[in-house]
């Protein structure tokens, strides 16, 4: 297969032979006589790894990930588990989509571009803001990538981004490092039942806030009521309003653009990729007004030399390798293959089907609170709200515990504080759910 | 297989598929149906919800066609030859989306981790993988692209200044040439960003440079080959000016496929650098990502990684043994327990999980399945190809000598002229107009995965268009999807989405 080669990558594919003459054809007699390293920093040593045929690179991948317990997961909180339909692996692992980069010969890429146009339009339906990137990393750089916008739009004299209590922890560390290079400092908002205390928020408003962001659903799963007042808030203190969401629930939660929001962002991969530990699709959506300031790619639609509608990547001179320091990002690889799963995913739903989704989402979730309410010494929801998708619940005893046998059963909850646990009903099937109460009434007996 | 004849000349008419004068039509213009969205269905009150969505509405056999369509026009490596610059576009194994979508990877990152140890035990085994062949005491993994890993470890480099009490070290050296990332990550990271001019080999200019270097220095960015391909040979030098002044020295691993197996930037004296694993370690660009940007560091620079990584659960020391004293990565069967660690000082999170999970599966797999004799046969055979291919081309290479990659001048020619007139011979062309430093730059980097022939079509296609005259390059492409796209018209009329488009357009 393999030509007269006895070493070597299998995936270089030169015989022996040809390597001869293509060495005489440069003029030298080795490989490596084309390597131009001063001696002290030659590596002669080894790696230690060893080369091993597809088969046994497989089984052992296979070896290794069969340690991983097959566990029915009520996990969420900014990853979901989502049924992906066979179709979107089927067209997204083509390879011209999986194999191609960036966009940078139009002509030749017109598919993904066309894809990725597609992906930025259907954002745009479901936030209700006029420009939609085409892709970050995931909702936690979003959410960095938003407030060096607010710095960028700066229309305070402020430096304060405010943010709910309420936050999953690696999504506040990540805004901390996108912010530590400005003069911006984080600071929390009090959440009343889970939801924004907008008196406490009334009154921190007093002109030193560039950037107010909130989240629907926040990270315990609550529908948040006032978004239309946060919105309200910061018009009138010239804060930029962020609002942090995803297509699952934007298809039937109030629409950011109606509420004020500035800028949307969060994760678009609850569509289009399964539990991928926490591998995203990063969603940024904002005002026309701000195109000039946005982060990342963006395709739009030209005319070819045949004067038909054609797309391109634009607006590049807001990028690291035209503006270099004075970039609004230093974005360069993203996520557009993911963006492209997602926008498959979205269209195999169709309008009907993502409604429902997230209407289940909303009905399923609300039934299980019920289920385990009914269950001794389990209260759900804690909070007095609605929700989506996930909610939470208290335990009499330690809710470590209780995760822990809960695991003996074969189930993953989150465990919150010393009494809290967080159930998500997003990837569960209904006969899930039934063997999920059955073991959660064993464990509290 | 081989072909010796010389005329190596292939064509390639794109797909294109159009309907009443347009281009294969949006799925918005093959349906758009608005639905009302029932607030009472889902038992909210109406206020919480919106009132409609409007969607298309398509059947899944004609979903299947809209996206058969647009994969055909688009042009991928298994389409042929994609020589672009600094993007290492290697042929992507198959298998390895295969294990990538292992039921046993489909696991949620708060799961315990007594429950997912076959996830940490592949991180702690890639950890050690990326450690030894960068020469590298500690990886963090998290890092979801290159742009990424930089911004790591220039975050990495303000800790360790600030923990040493330097936090007056306010700029960031970053040479001309060097990709726009490093500019706009040191400017994300609050630095100053000096730039440093090539001397007239090509390489850093030492005496620029020792005027550049003060104590107000936080770190050097270098890649090495650098943008033209050229090895930085005074990088022993370098590095000890880099730390005379107390500053460090950061690789950016973008041309790391030069190096595989024969020289590691450890040993140059870096103290960070990151691993571009969808460039080196051959995991699908797709379209534009996702990739993965792993972060190395030296031991004195470990505690500063971002939280969480991998250890052994034995591991006797607070930051886990050095990745590249681990045990051996190789074996096939092991029992240790492995656990999330935070550093001692770590700077926290830059995603809002572990990264690119997916892509980290393929870039363990890559790695595996190659071993110590396939990475080096891989630098040796990219740096072969690109050096057969630039004996082969008539475009001026002015330096040398180069490794995985060369940039050419289109000297009279523009080269984004160039570049389109390569369409019509059937290859992707290379990244035009950078570096700078060469006029009307043609960046190429055929990578290790060209046959003698395919490099031999390549560089038939150069010099097809070197003899052409500027009448015909300018109109060219002509056998592509679309003809010449108006780039003005895109930026001055920003149509952004399928709501945008003027009737004119539909």
């Amino acid at each position: 297969m393999y030509g007269s080669r006895t070493t070597g990558s299998p995936y270089a594919p030169h015989t022996d032979t040809e390597t001869v003459a293509m060495l005489d054809a440069v003029g030298v007699d080795s490989e490596e006589a084309l390597f131009d390293i001063p001696e002290p920093v030659q590596f002669d040593g080894d790696f230690g790894i060893d080369a091993r045929s597809e088969r046994a690179t497989r089984q052992l991948v296979e070896s290794i990930l069969e340690r991983n317990d097959d566990l029915v997961e009520l996990l969420g909180r900014g990853h979901y588990g989502y049924y992906i339909p066979s179709l979107v692996d089927h067209l997204s692992d083509r390879s011209e989509f999986l194999t191609s980069y960036t966009q940078y010969q139009p002509e030749v890429s017109q598919g993904f571009l066309q894809a990725l146009f597609e992906y930025q339009s259907m954002l745009v339906e479901l936030t209700g803001l006029e420009v939609a990137n085409c892709s970050m990393y995931d909702a936690a750089t979003a959410l960095g990538e938003a407030a060096t916008l607010a710095d960028r739009l700066r229309s305070v004299s402020g430096s304060v981004v405010l943010v709910p209590e309420l936050l999953a922890a690696n999504k506040r560390s990540t805004l901390g490092n996108y912010v530590a290079g400005t003069d911006l400092t984080v600071e929390t908002y009090p959440m009343v039942d889970g939801a924004a205390d907008l008196d406490a928020i009334a009154d921190r408003l007093d002109g030193d806030v560039v950037m107010l962001y909130a989240e629907n659903p926040t990270v315990r799963g609550t529908i948040e009521p006032g978004l239309s007042t946060l919105g309200d808030l910061a018009t009138e203190s010239d804060s930029l309003f962020v609002l942090g969401s995803d297509p699952v629930a934007l298809s039937l939660l109030e629409r950011p653009a109606d509420v004020g929001a500035d800028v949307v962002i969060g994760d678009a991969s609850v569509l289009g990729l399964p539990t991928a530990y926490g591998m995203g699709l990063g969603l940024f959506a904002t005002r026309e007004d701000y195109l000039r300031q946005v982060p990342g790619r963006l395709v739009g639609a030209s005319e070819d030399g045949d004067d038909r509608r054609a797309y391109t990547l634009t607006l590049q001179t807001r990028e690291q390798h035209i503006r270099r320091e004075r970039a609004t990002s230093n974005i360069c690889t993203n996520q557009a293959w993911v963006a492209l799963r997602t926008a498959i995913h979205a269209a195999a739903l169709g309008p009907d089907g993502l409604v429902d989704l997230a209407t289940r989402d909303v009905t399923r979730a609300r039934e299980l609170a019920e289920r385990v309410d009914d269950l001794p010494g389990v209260t759900a929801p804690v909070h007095d709200r609605h929700h989506v998708r996930e909610f939470v619940a208290r335990v009499d005893g330690a809710a470590s515990t209780i995760a822990a046998d809960l695991e003996d059963h074969g189930y993953a909850v989150h465990t919150l504080g010393e009494d809290e646990l967080q159930l998500c009903v997003a990837g569960a099937t209904d006969d899930e759910l039934d063997g999920f109460v059955d073991a959660l009434s064993e464990v509290v007996r | 297989m081989s072909d010796d004849s010389g005329s190596a000349e292939i064509r390639h008419d794109q797909a294109r598929w159009s309907t009443n004068g347009t281009y294969e039509p949006l799925l918005s213009e093959k349906d758009s149906t608005e639905i009302a969205v029932d607030a009472d269905a889902a038992g909210l009150p109406d206020e919480l919800t919106r009132d409609s969505v409007e969607l298309p509405n398509l059947s899944e056999s004609e979903l299947a066609r809209h996206y058969t369509r647009l994969s055909q026009q688009t042009y991928g490596i298994t389409s042929g030859p994609y020589p672009l610059g600094s993007c290492t576009m290697k042929y992507n194994p198959t298998f390895t989306e295969d294990v990538a979508a292992l039921p046993g990877a489909a696991v949620h990152p708060d799961r315990s981790e007594g429950s997912t140890q076959g996830t940490l035990e592949l991180l702690y085994r890639l950890q050690g993988y990326l450690a030894r062949i960068g020469g590298m005491d500690a990886v963090t993994l998290q890092p979801p692209a290159g742009a990424a890993g930089e911004f790591v470890g220039i975050r990495v480099a303000a800790a360790y200044h600030e923990h040493n009490g330097e936090s007056h070290r306010d700029e960031v050296i970053v040479p001309e040439s060097a990709h726009g990332t490093n500019f706009a990550t040191a400017a994300l990271g609050g630095y100053d960003v000096v730039s440093l001019p090539s001397d007239e080999s090509g390489r850093v200019d030492l005496e620029a440079l020792e005027a550049a270097l003060s104590e107000n220095t936080a770190a050097l960015m270098l890649t090495n080959p650098n943008t033209l391909g050229l090895f930085e040979r005074d990088i022993q030098t370098i590095a000890e000016m880099v730390h005379d002044v107390g500053g460090l020295l950061y690789y950016d691993g973008a041309n790391l496929n030069a190096l595989l197996g024969r020289a590691r930037p450890g040993d140059m004296g870096f103290d960070v650098m990151h691993y571009n694993v969808h460039k080196t370690f051959a995991t699908p660009h797709g379209g534009g990502g996702p990739g993965a940007g792993p972060v190395g560091v030296v031991s004195e620079l470990a505690p500063f990684l971002p939280a969480p990584r991998v250890r052994e659960a034995d591991a006797e020391s607070a930051d886990g043994p050095r990745e590249a004293d681990g045990p051996d990565p190789t074996t096939d069967s092991t029992d240790a327990i492995y656990e999330l660690f935070d550093p001692e000082h770590t700077i926290g999170t830059v995603h809002g999980f572990q990264g690119n999970w997916l892509v980290l599966v393929k870039a363990f797999a890559y790695i595996a399945r190659l071993g110590d004799e396939g990475l080096a046969d891989a630098s040796a055979k990219a740096v072969l190809n690109a050096n057969y291919l630039g004996s082969q081309i008539d475009y001026e290479i002015p330096y040398g000598p180069f490794h995985h990659e060369f940039v050419a001048s289109a000297g009279e020619q523009d080269a984004a002229d160039v570049a389109k007139r390569m369409l019509d011979y059937g290859v992707h062309p290379p990244t035009t107009k950078w570096p700078e430093i060469v006029s009307q730059a043609l960046m190429t980097e055929p990578t290790e995965v060209e046959t003698k022939s395919t490099l031999d079509q390549l560089a038939a296609a150069f010099n097809a268009v070197a003899e052409e005259d500027d009448a015909t390059i300018e109109a060219a492409p002509n056998r592509t999807t679309a003809k010449r796209i108006d780039q003005t018209s895109a930026a001055r009329n920003p149509r952004l989405s399928w709501q945008a488009l003027d009737a004119d357009d539909e």
